[in-house]
């Protein structure tokens, strides 16, 4: 029996008050997701258990109790008031998957400041525009990754700290920089935690934008209050479980199901810190008998990749539950999994700015292989009219997911850009972005996306970033990016290139600018594939027409070309 | 053979690691150890080919043949060869 039971009881029976009660949240208290994943844990007698095993390359592990999870949070925190990290302040981490990440998340929380988590591969400019559009005052990273902090660091006067938790002294540090041991300095007993509320704001994540650059979605801690029951629900997460999240912390779920849930759920969880290898994870599963597992569909896919014989290798009995988010899991991935681990993986969707699960498909009920699942209860989901943003009457339709606000750890702004907030709301109905459909069951079924955005592994990209930081490249004259289909990826980057006179497209040139790009941006973001062209498709005021090119990568007809300038 | 894993070794050392990044060798792991991630083993195996004149199919090129200096070089010998 899972946690979740019946689905038709849930919905007749539920409100968000079984999770307060369960987390013993009195409306009007203080909540600090800080407290709730660390002291409260340990108030209820689990201090001994192990919160944390994590392993790096070449076998590195260490493993925290929720006891050293408190006690290290809290060095955390002290360490930042003592530096003067305020309330409300910015902090960001900027790290690979190491311990201090998990936990200096935690003690961020707990000093009242706002944790604004970026992915390491980041490059300069990426990690410039989210740290100046937040004003972060601090920053924690790895003596790896500082050099990246230096190279921007002149043009964002709010940042007064650069935190370097792995310094080692062989090089000296610069301005505004300053050794921080988590380990080293030891655990601190008493930190009296920054009484925030239900609207205090908690995280900060950042997501790409259709037009625009990246958006920082605002989460408050009153989050904590759906992430909790939606893991225990839909992650079938119990006491007893060893559970391995893949997600970086630098994207929503590596935080909301990575640090937050598990923690304040008081289970054991397991990272590995490395790059992929279908036997390494195996081998990963197999010595620390991970009993649910939190995927994305690229991941699965790599692994089917891998084959069947690898797995043999392995004893993966311990697996209980798999779930899978990012992007929709095809109906090949969720059969391959029943074939080789006897229980399929389980869809997931969810966004930045949803900040809990919305949609899947629940343990112990029957999985619709493809399908994304049925609406969590108290969240309102809908496939909406895109003409009149009315939900369609009957199911069959395609058209716009639409959820109705309300639900605890919906965003609760896009930071300093009410503009961007206000126009994902029609009609009553907060606006996803993605096109579905409704079955009769009410089970949703991924289209696709209903603006330019990218999604390749799992990841958002954005075409007009992407375009933006192409025009910097010496040789570029104007671009357009798309996406294109990619078997492992779902869809991965491709631009398309004008060049500037006096420079002849090559394939030296191609990997030039592919190269400029992942520097720059991310690796994410790094077109897989350029083609260079004489003219890109405009309309007759001039603006590049994205949705022709993007049709002739997907082999679909490119639709009112009347606007085109040549037509 | 040297010569190939110096020019694969320089590549990956100028490209991928950030400069206060411990220096690589022909066995570190590149792909397990996190230095080169799956999206930029694309550029990596682009370099390769643009270099090399050489076509790598997409089957071949797994992370476990991109993960060190000597596995890569004998992926791509084999297709000099060919």
């Amino acid at each position: 029996m899972s946690n979740f039971g019946n689905y038709e009881d849930r919905i007749k029976n539920f409100s968000w008050l079984i999770s307060e009660q369960e987390l013993g949240y009195q409306p009007g208290q203080p909540i600090n997701i800080g407290w709730y994943c660390s002291d409260r844990v340990c108030q209820q007698g689990k201090g001994d258990k192990t919160a944390l095993i994590w392993e790096g390359f070449g076998g590195e592990k260490k493993v925290y109790s929720y006891n050293d999870l408190r006690l290290y949070s809290n060095a955390f925190a002290r360490f930042l008031t003592d530096s003067g990290i305020k309330a409300g302040d910015r902090v960001c981490l900027f790290m690979d998957r190491i311990p201090e990440l998990y936990i200096g998340f935690v003690g961020i929380l707990k000093t009242g400041a706002i944790a604004q988590p970026l992915f390491s591969a980041f490059g300069e400019d990426s990690l410039f525009v989210r740290l100046e559009n937040a004003q972060t005052t601090a920053i924690f990273t790895q003596k790896k990754h500082v050099s990246k902090v230096r190279k921007i660091k002149d043009k964002l006067p709010h940042l007064k700290h650069i935190f370097i938790v792995d310094y080692d002294g062989k090089n000296p540090l610069q301005d505004r920089e300053k050794a921080f041991s988590m380990e080293g300095l030891g655990g601190v007993e008493d930190y009296d935690v920054y009484p925030t509320y239900a609207e205090s704001p908690s995280v900060l994540h950042y997501t790409s934008g259709t037009t625009g650059m990246p958006k920082g979605v605002q989460h408050v801690h009153y989050s904590l209050i759906s992430q909790y029951l939606t893991a225990k629900w839909v992650l079938d997460l119990r006491d007893d479980d060893i559970y391995w999240c893949t997600a970086d912390p630098g994207w929503v779920t590596g935080t909301s199901y990575g640090i937050i849930a598990p923690f304040a759920l008081g289970v054991t969880q397991c990272v590995l810190d490395s790059g992929f290898s279908a036997e390494a994870w195996y081998r990963f599963i197999e010595k620390n008998k991970v009993t649910v597992w939190y995927s994305a569909p690229t991941a699965i896919r790599s692994l089917m990749k891998a084959g069947d014989e690898i797995i043999k290798k392995f004893d993966l009995s311990s697996l209980r539950h798999l779930a899978s988010v990012g992007e929709p899991l095809n109906p090949e991935a969720v059969n391959w999994s029943i074939r080789v681990f006897n229980k399929p993986f389980h869809d997931t969707y969810w966004q930045t700015e949803t900040g809990c699960i919305l949609i899947t498909n629940f343990p112990g009920m029957p999985v619709k292989p493809g399908s994304m699942g049925r609406a969590f209860p108290g969240i309102t989901a809908t496939v909406l009219n895109p003409n009149n943003h009315e939900p369609y009457p009957q199911p069959g339709r395609i058209g716009l997911i639409g959820i109705k606000p309300g639900w605890p750890s919906m965003m609760r702004g896009y930071w300093k850009n009410e503009e961007a907030y206000k126009n994902k709301f029609r009609n009553g109905w907060y606006l996803t972005g993605d096109r579905a459909r409704l079955d009769g069951d009410g089970y949703f079924w991924f289209v696709g996306r209903d603006d330019d955005i990218i999604n390749t592994g799992g990841h958002l990209v954005s075409p007009f970033e992407v375009e933006s930081a192409l025009l910097e490249h010496l040789a570029v004259a104007e671009s357009a990016v798309v996406s294109k289909p990619d078997p492992i990826n779902m869809e991965v980057v491709k631009a398309f290139v004008t060049l500037k006179p006096g420079h002849t497209p090559s394939k030296d040139m191609e990997l030039d600018i592919m190269n400029f790009i992942r520097k720059k941006l991310s690796p994410l973001a790094m077109p897989q594939e350029i083609e260079f062209v004489d003219t890109l498709p405009k309309t007759r005021s001039g603006k590049i027409m994205r949705r022709i090119l993007h049709a002739k990568e997907w082999g679909e007809e490119a639709g009112d070309t009347s606007t085109l300038e040549n037509e | 053979m040297d010569e190939l894993k110096e020019v694969i070794k320089n590549y990956v050392s100028n490209e991928y690691l950030e400069p206060d990044s411990d220096p690589i060798d022909y066995e570190t792991p590149l792909i397990s150890g996190g230095i080169v991630d799956s999206f930029s083993m694309v550029s990596l195996k682009r370099f390769l080919e643009n270099k090399y004149h050489i076509q790598i199919p997409d089957d071949k090129a797994t992370p476990e043949a991109f993960d060190s200096v000597n596995k890569i070089a004998e992926l791509v010998k084999e297709f000099v060869k060919a």
